[in-house]
């Protein structure tokens, strides 16, 4: 045993800080809120009752305007954070992707010429179209078939319990489940790794599956991982899709005799199309930023790295803010399209609803 | 004050018995379809427990076993152990994990980051839906807006805010921090703090904004002014809500490695969460399997608890935050 708990003091002592922090804060925010408004009521009720008494006519709309304070009071700490945590780096960030490495000069477009030219770069960003275009369309329909299969079948919820449980697990350590998977013993050991030990099974040879580049073999199996994580909340979210259909519509259905196949296409899938395309855009935006997995599983190695993972190298290994921001950059310019594509199907549903 | 329609649920959770199974159709398509799909069905959630698992009984082998044998030969083998558990959380050699003080690390991170947003996302939403002033459109779209800035987009400078200041034109507005130690988890407070504001602000709004007019009426009637609805009638009421954002951003706090890995990681053992450590294990001593797997299901055993103990709260979240749009 070599833990001490007093050791930890300071960690405990920061973590109360931050609670009384965080009580002082939010209450003396309420607190003022509540009572300068009261006061300044009052007196200007006095005022307006002594206006009243000498006759004074009484201007409308001085209401309206001390709201506009409150309000700005409610929402001052989320403004205030957003600026300096969000709005400012965004364009900041924007800047630096056309200055060099440390921010000394201005190179104009040379970080994005950088981008698109270097091979490696290239790679990394074919890495991302591939994982893009895979990973929310198998999470989607394995999401979308288990949803289905379950559907009021026996024990549903602990078998959507089953597949839902990797949304709690940490990209990290689903990356250390899956490692295990492919972990790698050379031909005569017994294997430690169920894939390997599933190929021994079958009489081929075990293979180190991370270093194996063709086809893109390595970042197919990383893919896995984080499909393994998705279709979980898919499956959720399309299950939900699928118990609001109206019961009349399927029951009318079965009585002109639908068969299965057609009820999938005719009748579920296009009652639950607007629930599919949020998860789509959800998976994909996530998919986008995946950082973690190739992280922990590859470090990029062996061609397997992401526009997420190679803007944390370049930024913060390597010491290129300039080349970290420009992939920033594009990978915001990438999810615009997408979230004006949500925008507008939200609207047209909105308006047919 | 009478509540006619209580808040509706956000989410559209109807359970319908519809499907009755003694029509003619019903039967024939049960008979033709459930064999087949009950049998896909096992093979994807077999697919989905096993490598879990897997994990999770070779944490409680001993070390040479997990080594030399696959953690399915336990069954014809049984040998149980403890020794991983202790040895990566308490274990005294550098190279052993000592997990025990990146989970308090963890703890430590998470709790506040889980409370100022929820506190400054509630405050805001209630402004954003129910105080009158101009401009309010404006930014609750900006907010909303917000919720598609990558992180990326904001690290570099933000890690500049904390450690140089704010410099304009060559005249110091703002100074440094210059946090060191365990000064650092303020950094990753605050980072993680902005990273939740626009999602949780959206997902509170959805739900505020939907409380029966009449009784923020009254009770404006009745002399309340904001901050005491705010307390007494809205709190109350969206505490299923708030819950489901809690537990968003619990784990996803929790969970979180890049975040850490540049706010945090200056105090190294002393502010570390657990993600970066295991993630520091996984790559360096990647075949210490018995650190590893009984690592792994230490940083994993909270996040399950909150999981399985309110999934109620996390799923309505997430029907609310992606269903009704």
């Amino acid at each position: 045993m070599n833990f001490d708990l007093a050791d930890q003091a300071d960690k405990f002592v920061m973590l109360l800080g931050g609670l009384v922090a965080f009580v002082v804060l939010v209450g003396g925010l309420l607190l003022v809120l509540d009572v300068i408004p009261t006061k300044l009521a009052e007196r200007r009720e006095a005022r307006l009752a002594a206006a009243a008494d000498a006759g004074v006519p009484i201007a409308p709309g001085a209401a309206r305007g001390r709201e506009g304070w409150l309000a700005l009071g409610f929402l001052a700490p989320a403004l205030l954070l957003l600026s300096i945590g969000l709005i400012f780096p965004a364009i900041r960030t924007t800047v630096l992707s056309f200055m060099n490495g440390d921010s000394t000069r201005w190179v104009g477009f040379d970080n994005y010429t950088w981008m698109f030219g270097q091979p490696d770069i290239q790679n990394v960003l074919l890495n991302t179209l591939v994982w893009v275009l895979v990973v929310p369309t198998l999470a989607a329909t394995i999401g979308l078939l288990y949803a289905i299969m379950v559907d009021k079948a026996r024990g549903e919820a602990v078998a959507k319990a089953l597949i839902f449980l990797p949304m709690a697990i940490s990209f990290v350590g689903a990356s250390i489940i899956w490692k295990f998977v492919y972990a790698y013993r050379s031909g005569e050991q017994d294997q430690i790794g169920l894939l390997n030990q599933i190929v021994v099974w079958f009489g081929g040879e075990p293979r180190q599956w991370l270093l194996e580049e063709g086809f893109k073999l390595n970042t197919l199996l990383l893919i896995v991982i984080m499909i393994w994580i998705q279709a979980g909340f898919a499956m959720v979210i399309l299950s939900a899709a699928i118990k609001a259909i109206p019961a009349e519509i399927v029951e009318a259905a079965k009585i002109d005799g639908t068969n299965a196949w057609q009820m999938f296409w005719r009748i579920t899938l296009p009652a639950i199309r607007a629930a599919l395309i949020v998860v789509v855009v959800t998976i994909t935006i996530a998919t986008l930023k995946v950082f973690d997995i190739v992280r922990t599983m590859t470090n990029g190695n062996y061609d397997t790295s992401v526009i997420a993972n190679e803007m944390y190298n370049q930024s913060f290994r390597y010491g290129e803010t300039g080349h970290g921001s420009a992939l920033a950059v594009f990978l915001f310019v990438l999810v615009i399209p997408i979230v004006i594509f949500q925008i507008r199907n939200i609207r047209k549903q909105r308006s047919e609803a | 004050m009478t509540t006619t329609n209580p808040p509706a649920a956000a989410v559209p959770v109807t359970k319908s018995g519809g499907d009755r199974p003694n029509t003619a159709a019903g039967r024939v398509r049960k008979k033709l379809s459930s064999p087949l799909a009950t049998g896909i069905a096992i093979v994807i959630a077999l697919f989905w427990s096993v490598p879990t698992f897997g994990l999770l009984i070779s944490s409680f082998r001993p070390e040479d076993d997990i080594k030399t044998t696959g953690w399915w030969s336990f069954f014809t083998d049984p040998q149980l152990t403890l020794d991983n558990y202790d040895e990566v959380l308490f274990g005294g050699s550098a190279s052993s994990g000592q997990l025990a003080g990146y989970f308090i690390n963890s703890l430590v991170i998470t709790i506040p980051a889980v409370l100022f947003p929820m506190a400054i996302c509630a405050l805001a939403a209630y402004a954003l839906a129910w105080i009158d002033f101009r401009g309010r459109d404006w930014i609750y779209i900006l907010v909303f807006a917000l919720q598609i800035v990558p992180l990326q987009m904001a690290l570099v400078p933000l890690l500049r805010f904390f450690s140089q200041g704010v410099e304009l034109f060559g005249v110091q507005l703002l100074p440094a921090w210059g946090l060191s130690g365990e000064e650092l988890f303020i950094q990753v407070w605050f980072a993680h703090t902005c990273f939740a504001i626009p999602f949780g602000v959206y997902l509170l709004h959805n739900f505020i904004s939907e409380l029966p007019k009449d009784v923020m009426e009254a009770a404006r009637v009745d002399g309340a002014n904001h901050p005491k609805i705010f307390r007494t009638i809205v709190l109350p009421l969206i505490t299923p809500v708030l819950a489901s954002f809690g537990i968003f951003q619990f784990l996803w706090v929790w969970n979180d490695l890049l975040v850490a890995l540049i706010f945090a990681s200056g105090g190294g053992r002393d502010t570390n969460p657990m993600t970066v450590r295991l993630a520091e294990l996984a790559g360096t001593r990647g075949n210490e399997w018995q650190r590893l797997t009984s690592g792994a299901f230490v940083s994993m055993i909270v996040p399950l608890i909150v999981f399985l103990s309110l999934q109620r709260y996390f799923v309505r979240g997430l029907l609310a935050g992606s269903v009704k749009g």
